[in-house]
């Protein structure tokens, strides 16, 4: 719990340091919980203001009545500890479905009933949108070659669209948006991929292809205030609670699956087929709009996940990481380069940036360095030793190896992550020293999101070209 | 004299059905009442009261609604409920049973005792 506001922290209307104010600012405070709500917080202001007229009627200044009143009615957070007992409803936030008793501020029960509809308009389009190859003979299929290529094509612009409606996107910047997807569709399927064994382009355009348009989704989610490091901040947030929501929604969806396989068995009757070509695509494209809309509809309700998980696993896997270096000094035993190697450290070094992304993401930029900080820092600089370590290593036999596309590919993630968390520990030294301030980081994570955006471009769409479609 | 937590927290109840049983009311109205016929000994911390009448109407032995007061402010005013008279009815019996439990403990022990550390108590009447 922070300490009682201030009276000058009363919202605007009122001059802070009148009745009114101090009403006003004890009311927010009153109301911040989510577990007092605002009939709530009436009955008791109304209460609080006859306590103050009858006071005052005896003779006590305004300042002294207000005092005693709200000295009378009692310490806040025992107030909103005894009304979250009483109302236990209102700490487990309604996810909106249903619309009732809902209390987020700023927008009305008719609003967020129409943010539903357009949302469940735009997740049945999106899974119409994923079967319209059908049309023209293409059926779904994940092992040919068009779904794998173009599934990102037929599910991003809904997703990018929810957020244009939803923020009111210039229509000039949707018309932009658009044209700049159809483009990049209309050239990956232009490639000439080649088909023979062993060739990478195509798979690397694959895996690279959504990254690099999930900056389409990004610019609408934003609103256009791309180059704001707040809303860029917002976007990373809400990018960790879209794939947490996705994965929940698709571990029902498993459920759903298997039981209409198992009971359509019970009558003799084959599902799979349908499970295959209809439920699960279809499904999955609608589950990506459903889940931006839930991760939209219940911001600011619950706290994030993301960064709960983040800061559950820092300091697991700090220890992991220690414990694997003090073996690997203490065995005097060097990293085998094998082929996978650096698929094995590109992912250590995913997960250690995304885990302090996360816990960056969640931390009060104002809060002085405290231990987690230090272990983050642990963290970043394990796991760049490592790297390091792994990069050496394999540097030693590059000329045993080649330079295929994949290895290229693979060594560029690693120099791209690797500069972002040698940054990182640059800067977090700084904090825990004081000479930096923490918003740094911020600044520093926020604006190389581009620099991840655009190594996925070219990936995607340079290395066919460079390597020939092989 | 402080009386104790948990006693307030028992006669909560019987208390606030029993004035609403007198006339519909509000909170700053029947803690001022309280106050009133404890003459000051029955203290509550005013926030309390409102998550109580809540659990009441939850329970059905209540019902609210929003009036505007001559203040001009809305104010939420509270009667009791068919189910609450009932309740009330309930609360009287075992409360009764509590107080003459306790009388006649306290009569044999000022006897016995003469009194020794035990007030005369008032006449139950």
């Amino acid at each position: 719990m922070r300490a009682e506001p201030k009276a000058q922290e009363a919202s605007v209307g009122a001059p802070p340091d009148s009745i009114e104010g101090q009403i006003e600012a004890w009311r927010a405070y009153l109301s911040k919980g989510g577990a007092v709500s605002s009939p709530d917080a009436e009955e008791l202001e109304d209460h609080l203001r006859e306590q103050i007229e009858r006071l005052r009627s005896k003779g006590l200044s305004p300042d002294e009545a207000f005092l005693v009143a709200v000295k009378r009615i009692g310490a806040i957070d025992a107030i909103t500890r005894e009304y979250a007992r009483e109302h236990s409803e209102r700490l487990w936030k309604q996810l909106v479905l249903s619309g009732n008793g809902s209390n987020r501020s700023g927008s009305s029960a008719s609003e967020e009933s129409r943010s539903t509809w357009v949302a469940l308009t735009l997740a049945f389009a999106a899974a119409a949108a994923m079967k319209a190859p059908a049309l023209f003979g293409i059926e779904f299929s994940m092992d040919e070659a068009f779904y794998p290529l173009n599934a990102t094509f037929l599910v991003f612009p809904f997703v990018a669209a929810y957020f244009a409606w939803e923020r009111g996107l210039p229509r000039l910047r949707s018309i932009e948006l658009a044209g700049a997807l159809v483009a990049a569709a209309l050239l990956v399927n232009a490639f000439p991929f080649s088909d023979a064994p062993g060739a990478q382009t195509r798979f690397l355009t694959v895996i690279h292809l959504p990254i690099a348009l999930w900056l389409f989704v990004g610019v609408a989610y934003v609103g256009g205030g791309w180059s704001s490091s707040g809303r860029r901040m917002d976007f990373i947030r809400f990018t960790g609670e879209l794939f947490i929501y996705f994965v929940l929604i698709a571990l029902g969806g498993g459920v759903l699956i298997a039981l209409v396989i198992g009971l359509f068995q019970a009558i003799g009757v084959e599902a799979e087929p349908f499970v295959e070509s209809w439920l699960a695509p279809c499904g999955a494209a609608g589950a990506a709009v459903i889940a931006s809309w839930l991760v939209e509809a219940k911001q600011s309700v619950i706290e994030n996940i993301a960064p709960v998980l983040a800061r559950i696993f820092a300091p697991l896997f700090t220890l992991m990481l220690l414990a694997f270096i003090a073996t690997m000094a203490w065995t005097g035993q060097g990293i085998d380069v094998g082929r996978e190697i650096l698929i094995a450290f590109d992912l250590l070094l995913v997960v250690v940036f995304g885990l302090l992304l996360y816990s960056v993401s969640a931390r009060d930029p104002l809060a002085s360095p405290g231990l987690l900080d230090w272990i983050h820092l642990t963290l970043v600089v394990s796991a760049l030793l490592l790297d390091a370590l792994a990069l050496w290593a394999i540097g030693a036999r590059i000329s045993d190896f080649g330079f295929t596309a994949n290895r290229v590919a693979a060594l560029g993630l690693n120099l791209v992550l690797l500069v972002n968390l040698a940054r990182s520990a640059l800067v977090y030294v700084g904090f825990l020293r004081g000479t930096v301030a923490f918003s740094q980081l911020w600044e520093w994570q926020t604006s190389y999101l581009q620099v991840f955006v655009i190594w996925a471009a070219i990936v995607a769409f340079a290395f066919p070209v460079l390597f020939r479609f092989s | 004299m402080n009386i104790n937590k948990d006693l307030v927290a028992a006669s909560s109840t019987p208390l606030v059905l029993a004035i609403l049983a007198e006339e519909d009311s509000y909170g700053y109205a029947i803690l001022s009442r309280v106050r009133d016929l404890s003459g000051g000994e029955l203290e509550w911390t005013d926030g309390m009261l409102y998550p109580i009448l809540h659990r009441l109407e939850r329970f059905g032995l209540i019902t609210s609604r929003w009036e505007r007061s001559e203040s001009g402010r809305r104010r939420k005013y509270y009667r009791l409920t068919a189910t609450g008279r009932g309740q009330l009815l309930d609360e009287q019996r075992q409360w009764l049973t509590v107080d003459q439990t306790l009388r006649r403990l306290w009569s044999t022990l000022s006897e016995s005792t003469d009194g020794a550390g035990l007030s005369p108590l008032p006449d139950a009447s």
